[in-house]
This record gives C-alpha cells, sequence and structure tokens, in this order.
C-alpha cells in the first residue's frame, strides 16, 4: 500500500556523525549534555561511589551465610548476619503452623502461584479458569484446615506466614473485584436508590483508615453477635479487606467507565442488548483496559495493606518476621529480617507492575482507535 | 404556522410501521419537539432536514427510545414506546441505526462488531452469524476487512461497517442520523452508494441528512423542521421546486445556494 516513489532514485543513505551514535553518542546526549547536567553527574556518581562499597560490604563480602550461628555474627565489624534467614525461614514463612505439617502451607502457596500464573494468560480467559480457581481455592482450604483425607486438624489461629498474607490478598481482590464492578456500575445508574446505595457506601468506606476498619471487624463487630455465636478472626479480617478494596476498585472502575463515549453505551442499545449484555460485551472490556493502571495500583497497595492484620493478632508475613525477632538468640537481627521480607513483597509488587504493563500494551495494539 | 403543511398521497405497500401521534419532548426547560405526527409506511424511504437545532436528530431518536419523550404517543412495529424495557428491546431489534460518529465498538474486529447483537440478541449460533456477517460485509464492499479492527479503517469504511452491523439484525427500519456529516467530502459517496443500494433493495429508511442529492434521487417523501416542528413534508420533488411555507424556502436558498 505504502509504495515510496523516492525509492527508486533516492539519495545514499550515510552514517549519523560519530558524536552522536555509540557510547560517545549516549554519554554527551544523557549525562553530559549542559554544564548543569554534568555536575549533577559527577556529583552521583561520587555519591554512588561512597555508598555501593560499604552496603556490598555489608551484603556479602563481610556478611555470615545462610548456616551462620548468632554467636558467630556478634564478633565486631561483621556484616549482615543471613544465618537468621536461614534459621528462621520457615517460621517466617509458615508462622506456627505444626513444624511436620509445613508441606502443606508450602503447597499452598504453589497452588496460588500456578493459579495467578495461568490467569496471567489472556488465552485462559475462559469460564473454565473460574471452575480452576474454585478447584484451587478448594484444594487450597483441604491442605490448610486438614481434617479430611487423614489430614490432622489445624485450626486457622495457627495458621501464619506467606500463605496468610497471599490468602487475605488474592481471595480480598478475586471478591473484590467483582464488588466493586457492581458498585461502580450503581454509582452511574438510572435509579436513584442504586445510586445512593452505591455512592454511600464507596464514600463512607474510603473515609475511614483501614486499620480502624479492621479494629472494627476484630473488636467491634463481635458485640453486635449474640452470646455464643463467634465469627471467625480471619474471617472478619477477610470481610473486611474486601469491603476497603472494593470501594477503592470501584473508584477505579468508575473512571474507565466515564472514558467509554456515550455513543458506545447507545450504540449498544441501539443494536438492542441489554444492559448487562451491553456492559458485559461492549462497556465493561473497554472501561477495564483503560482501568488497568490505577486498578493495579489498588492491587499493589492492598496486597502490602494486608500487612496491617498484625494489629489485631494475625500473623502474616510481617507478622511472622517480626515475632522471630522475639527470639532472644537472634534479637536484633532486623535489618536482614525486614530485608528478607521486604524482598518478597517486592518481588510479588514487581510482577504484578511489569504484567500490568505487558496487558496494556497487548490490549492496545488490539483496541488500537 | 405551527400547522404542518402536508399533501395527500398514497403510501406503498404494506402499511404503517412508525406512527407518530402529538410528540413532545423538552430538554429540562427548552421545548426541543413540538407536536410532531408522523405515520411512516413499510418500504417508505423519509429524508428529514432542517436547519441545526431543529430537532430532526432528536425525533429520530425518540424512535428507538435513545430519547424519551415525555407526550404523546410513539408506535413502531405495533409496540408502543413506554418506559417498558421489554418493550423498548424489541424495538431496537427492529429498529437498526447508523450514528453520525460510526460508533463502532473499537475492541471488536469489524466480524465480531457484526456479529456481537445476532449472537447475544437474536441467539443465534456463532457460525451462522457470521455467515450472515459476511454476507452484508461483501454487500457494503469491505469483507476483505472483516478481521481488522475499526481503528485500522478510514471514516468512510467504519460508516459502511456500522451500516452492515445494523443490516445482520435483519432491521425492519433503518434510522440513520446524519451519517454522512462527519465523513471526508471523497468518501461521502462510497457510504451513499450503500445508502441508495439499500432504498432499491426496498429497506424503509429514515434518514436525517443535508444531502439534498439523495433526498432528490432516493426520498419518497421530505420532511423539513424548524424549531421543533414538523413544518411541511413532500415528494421531493414538490418539496424542491414547490415549496409551501416560508420557513422550507428560506432554508432551501441557503443551501442550496452556496
Amino acid at each position: 500500500m505504502t509504495d515510496n516513489v523516492h525509492s527508486a532514485a533516492g539519495a545514499p543513505d550515510e552514517r549519523p556523525p560519530s558524536s552522536s551514535v555509540g557510547l560517545l553518542g549516549w554519554l554527551r546526549g544523557n549525562l553530559f549534555n549542559t554544564w548543569y547536567n554534568a555536575l549533577l553527574t559527577v556529583l552521583i556518581i561520587g555519591g554512588l561511589m561512597r555508598v555501593i562499597p560499604p552496603l556490598l560490604d555489608w551484603l556479602i563480602f563481610s556478611a555470615h551465610g545462610f548456616g551462620a550461628q548468632a554467636t558467630e555474627c556478634r564478633v565486631p565489624d561483621s556484616g549482615a548476619c543471613w544465618g537468621f534467614v536461614g534459621d528462621k525461614l520457615r517460621f517466617i514463612m509458615f508462622g506456627t503452623f505444626p513444624y511436620d505439617q509445613q508441606w502443606r502451607p508450602l503447597v499452598t502457596i504453589a497452588i496460588f502461584i500456578a493459579l495467578l500464573l495461568a490467569s496471567c494468560d489472556r488465552r485462559f480467559w475462559k469460564p473454565w479458569l473460574a471452575l480452576l480457581w474454585a478447584a484451587g481455592l478448594a484444594a487450597v482450604s483441604v491442605l490448610m484446615w486438614g481434617g479430611v483425607f487423614g489430614l490432622t486438624y489445624v485450626e486457622n489461629a495457627l495458621w501464619g506466614g506467606l500463605p496468610l498474607t497471599l490468602i487475605l490478598s488474592v481471595i480480598g481482590l478475586a471478591v473484590a473485584f467483582p464488588a466493586a464492578i457492581l458498585l461502580a456500575l450503581g454509582r452511574r445508574s438510572d435509579m436513584p436508590a442504586i445510586r445512593v446505595i452505591s455512592v454511600t457506601y464507596i464514600e463512607l468506606i474510603r473515609g475511614v483508615p483501614l486499620i480502624s476498619l479492621l479494629f472494627m471487624a476484630s473488636v467491634m463487630f463481635p458485640l453486635f453477635l449474640p452470646t455464643g455465636v463467634t465469627i471467625d478472626k480471619l474471617l472478619r479480617a477477610q470481610v473486611a479487606f474486601i469491603m476497603f478494596a472494593a470501594a477503592y476498585m470501584a473508584e477505579a472502575i468508575r473512571g474507565g467507565l466515564q472514558a467509554i463515549p456515550k455513543g458506545q453505551y447507545e450504540a449498544g442499545d441501539a443494536l438492542g442488548l441489554s444492559y448487562w449484555q451491553n456492559m458485559r460485551k461492549v462497556v465493561l472490556p473497554q472501561a477495564l483496559a483503560i482501568a488497568i493502571p490505577p486498578l493495579v495500583n489498588t492491587f499493589i497497595s492492598f496486597f502490602k495493606d494486608t500487612s496491617l492484620v498484625i494489629i489485631i493478632g494475625l500473623y502474616d508475613l510481617l507478622g511472622t518476621a517480626k515475632a522471630a525477632l522475639t527470639d532472644p538468640a537472634w534479637r536484633g537481627f532486623y535489618r536482614e529480617a525486614y530485608l528478607f521480607i521486604g524482598l518478597i513483597y517486592w518481588a510479588f509488587c514487581f510482577f504484578m507492575s511489569k504484567y500490568s504493563q505487558k496487558l496494556e500494551r497487548d490490549l492496545n495494539r488490539s483496541h488500537r482507535r | 404556522m405551527a400547522e404542518a403543511v402536508s399533501n395527500a398521497r398514497h403510501f406503498p405497500e404494506g402499511g404503517e410501521i412508525i406512527k407518530c401521534i402529538g410528540v413532545h419532548k423538552w430538554y429540562g426547560e427548552f421545548h426541543v419537539l413540538k407536536n410532531v405526527n408522523l405515520s411512516v409506511a413499510k418500504g417508505e424511504r423519509i429524508v428529514v432536514c432542517g436547519p441545526s437545532g431543529s430537532g430532526k436528530s432528536t425525533m429520530i431518536r425518540c424512535l428507538n427510545r435513545l430519547e424519551e419523550h415525555q407526550k404523546g404517543q410513539i408506535i413502531v412495529d405495533g409496540i408502543e414506546l413506554t418506559g417498558n424495557l421489554k418493550n423498548i428491546e424489541l424495538v431496537r431489534r427492529e429498529v437498526g441505526m447508523v450514528f453520525q460518529h460510526f460508533n463502532l465498538f473499537p475492541h471488536l474486529t469489524v466480524l465480531e462488531n457484526c456479529t456481537l447483537a445476532p449472537i447475544w440478541v437474536r441467539k443465534m449460533p456463532k457460525a451462522q452469524a457470521e455467515e450472515i456477517a459476511m454476507t452484508y460485509l461483501t454487500r457494503v464492499r469491505i469483507a476483505e476487512q472483516a478481521n481488522k479492527y475499526p481503528g485500522q479503517l478510514s471514516g468512510g469504511q467504519q460508516q459502511r461497517v456500522a451500516i452492515a452491523r445494523s443490516l445482520c439484525m435483519n432491521p425492519k427500519v433503518m434510522l440513520f442520523d446524519e451519517p454522512t456529516s462527519a465523513l471526508d467530502p471523497e468518501m461521502v459517496k462510497e457510504v451513499l452508494d450503500v445508502m441508495i443500494g439499500l432504498a432499491e433493495d426496498g429497506m424503509t429508511m429514515l434518514c436525517v441528512t443535508h444531502e439534498m442529492g439523495f433526498a432528490k434521487s432516493v426520498a419518497d417523501r421530505v420532511i423539513f423542521m424548524d424549531r421543533g416542528e414538523i413544518i411541511e413534508q413532500n415528494t421531493p420533488e414538490e418539496f424542491f421546486n414547490n415549496p409551501q411555507s416560508d420557513r422550507t424556502r428560506l432554508f432551501l436558498s441557503q443551501i442550496l445556494n452556496h
């Protein structure tokens, strides 16, 4: 289609001048293009030279390996003591889950990661994926609780570490997401009652800090129940998270809905699609694609916010790390503890961020307007 | 002045498919449609014209309830349009609409745009819906683009896809809301050609347009609206050669003498 009429007799291609290509060109263009940028470059290189060697020394060269004992690490001028992580790894990862049964939370983590990876592939976005999730979550419940198939029963007060973080965040997001879609649609509904309910809910929940919602779930909520009835603490925290995440995600999705031109709604209507068909097939696929950046933002902050359950006495990844530090033998190695769990949190969040960028690119490619 | 000038004429065979009786509509305090009475026979081709803001788009958008009227009756294909959602959906199935800005679904391919409503509204098997879609895409001469996305097509091509998308629902009436106004001049003809072909096949059409050539060659009746009223309706020959009201004469002098 795009014939280049000049190609036959065009001028010969020449190489660009050497000052604008290659390493030299890159340095000139990016680091030393003005005198103040050159100054900044020199200052920053100087700063890095002061910071990086001691950091590497602490992290690696003077550090004690994963097999080290606490006493070895306490000699002066020692670097990081990875022996703490080595010794406490299973406690940090699995909390107070019975020691000889800890393969069960390990398999749970594997199931969650497998489910999440499978859900990342757009070719798998079919109805059977929901069944796969149901099966996966059933398997997780069996593994964590036990009491069937010869597995010993483990009450959920003993759950902790990474499985708890994953249960709270993955189940929380999975339930909150459809709820958020309904809330966002409700907020834009023509029906006044539904609109008022949605707006009230969203504004109430968004106006309250997550911590207070967790406190309410753990302290106030039981007061309203009849005596003798108790609802599990983990479940209460989970519900509080879902309520909180739904309100935030609803606003992200509303942003996407507002970006869809009125003509799209009208075209769906004019073809005779029902409201729900129009939303499902025409409006939401476009609105959710637009809402990916703020949604992922919510996902990431929500994943990290699960660490707040520590205040109501649940031991997620951060909680078990703090608890591990209370062992008198290992007191004081908090830098190693927080670096280690920070790395785990970072790995999950970085993956989410990278995946969302890929998803945005893929969707944009097919939606080109 | 408010009384519509109309001459008695025989409608083509087939009886009445749209009837508006004393329809009024307000946007807030603004009176957009004033006592609109209209009857459309099956197979009739009607062009609606008038200055901008005269309510012509609003009127045809009332016919599939994209706009709500507040007074009077609108009966389409034997169903009165009221707040009843089921009835509205029934009417919309039978009434195709083509918009000024095409309003194709950008996240779906051309083919998927065409098969969406047949599959979900008419519950048609996918293979059959695709076969029908390809028939209509061929008819609007764009079959080779079936697997592209709307964003990859020109305006004229998009509007032809939009017409095919409506036709896939096998509608009894087609409404066109300024279908060529958003197009570059060189693309107007390809869209008008498709519309002329439709008219020749006997489709009932209501078309809001400023294309007076199209009105002259295709329309059975031209309706002139001004300030929310139907001022005059007549055959194109009578309408253009012998306009009855001053407002029509003024309008025609403005659009034909430039």
